[in-house]
């Protein structure tokens, strides 16, 4: 099974430590950052992750455009976006704005689990694509 | 004080007339009283001011008219005794011309004259006699007394008649020889032989009297004549007293024409009204007297007919303006209790809007800990799933301690997410919505808990139905809420719960009834306000009603409850329907 590559961003610092103990005890191979602006510093540095998951509701910038940026900078990387209630529309907006899903807060770890897997999947299927569309290109040039 | 039951199926609920004094009642009483007296003084004071007004013009013109009368009534009568007297007079006169002294000395002439003069004048003449002016013995005589020749030179009208000039004479009232009232009628003459003589005739005292007896004046004035030494001259019709006071008084005034008005009371202490006028020549005088009350008794009639009327009047105003300040105050007074009924929803409406932004504001604060909290447990969790469990002395404790923590984690996510719906605005879109049709929609919701807590579901659904504008979500919410609810109250019993709508004319009404056991009057009162529960701790937040509560005051209505133990609880909305009008032209426009 592929490693899940995730990078974590929330304001919370507790909760970011703890969660990344625990998906690191899962297996995860994971990036933290407590800020949007660190989110797209730490993506840029560690091209190897595949979901960001992130808070909406931060200081400095939120969460939603932290996903603008993501997805503007890394189209392929997935983005699931962490809530608490007050901001579900916001989530879905996000979503409209091209994050995966989204979770509530305090989040069920197997959830989040299946979640990842989702995701990580569909960006494996958006790269492969990827790839074998660059494939056919070459092979177009080479006129075979 | 929260919500009140309503009492009454209206939109805006009046308070009850036993409800609470918002006001201490006895300011309202003040103010009753208050208008009652400054309406009373504003009627009254015109309407007595007019009536002494008029009353006192009353008095002062019938006093005059009543004075005017009585001034006649003597001055006519005085005349026409005075005429009487002169014409008795003129009569004795006219006779001593044609039959001189020496004829009336012949025998039969006397009689034959006082034949003719009673046959013409009536009795008024009782005799006629020729006295001797120079001896005072009476001569000749013709009457119904055995006179003989008697001598008045001692009498006092002979001696008084001769000392003085006058050629006729009219006598007081005295008894004479023959002992009974009678005054004479004196003419002086002269024979051929130059010898003086009297012609005297008595005048008949009853006849007289009648004439004076029969002036009367009103129902018990009298007329009585008194010469100037106060002796009655006339019978008068009441016993009288001339030597009081009153009539020296009236005696002892200058002699003259002019009429003497005298007020005074009598020795039975009733006022009484005197007219006096002097006649024959001031020697007596004519005295009309008429108690007050009788002369007086149209004007008091009249005065006690105001005086009644203005008490009748006084007793309607009072009524009137008492009743009417009463309605006034009444009116008032409710007018004020439905503004402070305004005022207790508009601050309820705020209380929860703050309680709103408040339980926003924990709710993001108090998700994140949470959060955290119920990571760290699943990381140790996680940590102990790696350890061996025989090494682990209370393994199970650890591992329930922890659920705990995870189940009660869930327990704050809850709370959380119904503090954020109940904190909400309503930013959902609005909608015509046909309340049946929600109805219709939230009860296949409901029925697989109603099937487990048997509890039979009616519906009984007005046609027709007004539409209302609202979020097709919210008024879901409220109506699982409700209904969500009344299952509850009938989880251990069952029952029946039924849905009804109706139509009014400008709103429109949903009752949300079930048959469980009622709600307490105490938790009545406390049912809207927020966190208030009575389910076991952990079951339930308290805010499910407050949100519904919030949703149907955004949305204009009401939601009021209604109770009773052991019978059931209705709940009722009340919101104010949309125009049909709206409608129809809503649904032309997206015809077209």
């Amino acid at each position: 099974m592929i490693k899940r590559k995730v990078l974590l961003t929330d304001d919370e610092t507790g909760f970011v430590e703890t969660l990344s103990k625990r998906l690191e005890k899962r297996d995860f191979r994971l990036a933290a950052a407590f800020s949007g602006d660190e989110a797209l510093r730490v993506l840029a540095e560690n091209p190897w992750v595949d979901v960001v998951i992130l808070d909406v509701k931060m200081p400095g910038m939120d969460g939603i455009e932290t996903l603008s940026r993501i997805k503007l900078e890394f189209p392929l990387v997935e983005v699931i976006m962490l809530t608490g209630h007050a901001t579900v529309e916001t989530a879905i907006d996000g979503m409209k704005k091209g994050a995966f899903d989204y979770l509530m807060k305090p989040c069920d770890i197997d959830i989040l689990t299946a979640k990842v897997d989702e995701a990580t999947a569909r960006k494996k299927a958006h790269e492969e694509k990827i790839v074998s569309a660059k494939a056919m290109a070459i092979a177009n040039q080479r006129g075979d | 004080m929260k919500k009140t039951k309503p009492d009454t199926l209206s939109f805006i609920p009046f308070p009850s007339a036993h409800g609470e004094a918002i006001k201490p009642h006895d300011a309202y009483a003040r103010l009753a009283r208050r208008m009652v007296i400054t309406s009373l003084f504003i009627s009254l004071a015109p309407l007595l001011l007019v009536l002494a007004i008029t009353l006192n013009r009353y008095d002062s013109t019938t006093r005059e008219k009543i004075y005017n009368n009585l001034s006649a009534v003597v001055e006519h009568n005085r005349a026409e005794i005075d005429a009487f007297l002169k014409e008795k007079t003129s009569n004795l006169q006219s006779l001593i011309l044609f039959s001189p002294p020496e004829v009336l000395q012949e025998p039969g002439v006397m009689e034959s004259h006082l034949r003719r003069l009673r046959r013409v004048y009536g009795p008024v003449f009782e005799d006629i006699g020729l006295v001797s002016a120079t001896t005072g013995i009476l001569t000749s005589y013709a009457g119904p007394f055995r006179l003989g020749a008697a001598d008045y030179s001692q009498a006092e009208w002979y001696l008084e008649f001769l000392q003085s000039n006058q050629t006729h004479a009219v006598s007081d009232v005295f008894l004479g020889l023959r002992g009974m009232p009678h005054f004479i009628i004196m003419v002086k003459a002269i024979d051929n032989n130059g010898k003086p003589w009297i012609l005297r005739a008595t005048i008949d005292f009853e006849s007289f009297n009648t004439i004076v007896r029969n002036l009367r004046i009103g129902e018990r004035g009298f007329v009585t004549i008194l010469n100037r030494q106060g002796e009655l001259q006339t019978r008068p019709l009441q016993d009288i007293s001339p030597h009081t006071e009153v009539y020296q008084k009236l005696l002892n005034s200058p002699s003259g024409d002019a009429l003497i008005f005298h007020q005074a009371k009598d020795k039975n202490g009733h006022n009484q009204i005197y007219v006096a006028g002097f006649l024959k020549n001031g020697e007596w005088m004519l005295i009309s007297q008429q108690p007050e009350s009788d002369a007086f008794s149209d004007l008091i009639r009249t005065r006690k007919m105001g005086i009644f009327l203005f008490m009748g009047c006084t007793l309607v105003i009072a009524f009137l303006a008492t009743r009417f300040s009463r309605q006034l105050v009444h009116a008032l007074q409710r007018k004020e209790a439905e503004k402070q009924m305004m005022n207790r929803q508009v601050i309820e409406t705020g209380k929860l809007a703050s309680i709103g932004e408040l339980a926003s504001g924990i709710a993001h604060e108090i998700n994140n800990p949470v959060a955290i909290m119920v990571e760290e447990a699943g990381w140790i969790d996680d940590l102990l799933a790696e350890e061996n469990p025989d090494q682990i002395k209370n393994m199970d404790e650890f591992r329930t301690s922890l659920n705990q923590i995870r189940t009660q984690g869930q327990r704050c996510k809850e709370i959380t997410r119904k503090l954020l719906t109940f904190a909400r605005k309503s930013e959902s879109s609005n909608e015509a919505l046909l309340i049946n049709d929600m109805i219709r929609e939230v009860l296949p919701l409901c029925e697989p808990r109603a099937r487990y807590a048997q509890v039979s579901i009616e519906t009984r659904l007005a046609p027709d139905l007004h539409r209302v504008m609202a979020s097709r979500t919210e008024v879901q919410q409220v109506i699982l809420n409700l209904a969500n609810n009344a299952i509850d109250a009938m989880e251990n019993e069952g029952g029946s719960l039924s849905f009804e709508t109706v139509n009014h004319d400008d709103f429109l009404e949903i009752l949300i009834t079930d048959t469980g056991p009622g709600i307490p009057e105490a938790n009545l009162k406390r049912i809207f306000d927020p966190f208030f529960t009575t389910k076991p701790v952990g079951k339930g937040t308290g805010l499910g009603l407050s949100i519904c509560y919030g949703i149907i005051a955004t949305m204009g209505g009401k939601l009021e409850v209604e109770s009773m133990m052991g019978a059931g609880t209705t709940f009722r909305i009340l919101l104010p329907a949309i125009r049909e009008i709206n409608v129809d032209e809503e649904n032309s426009f997206h015809e077209s």
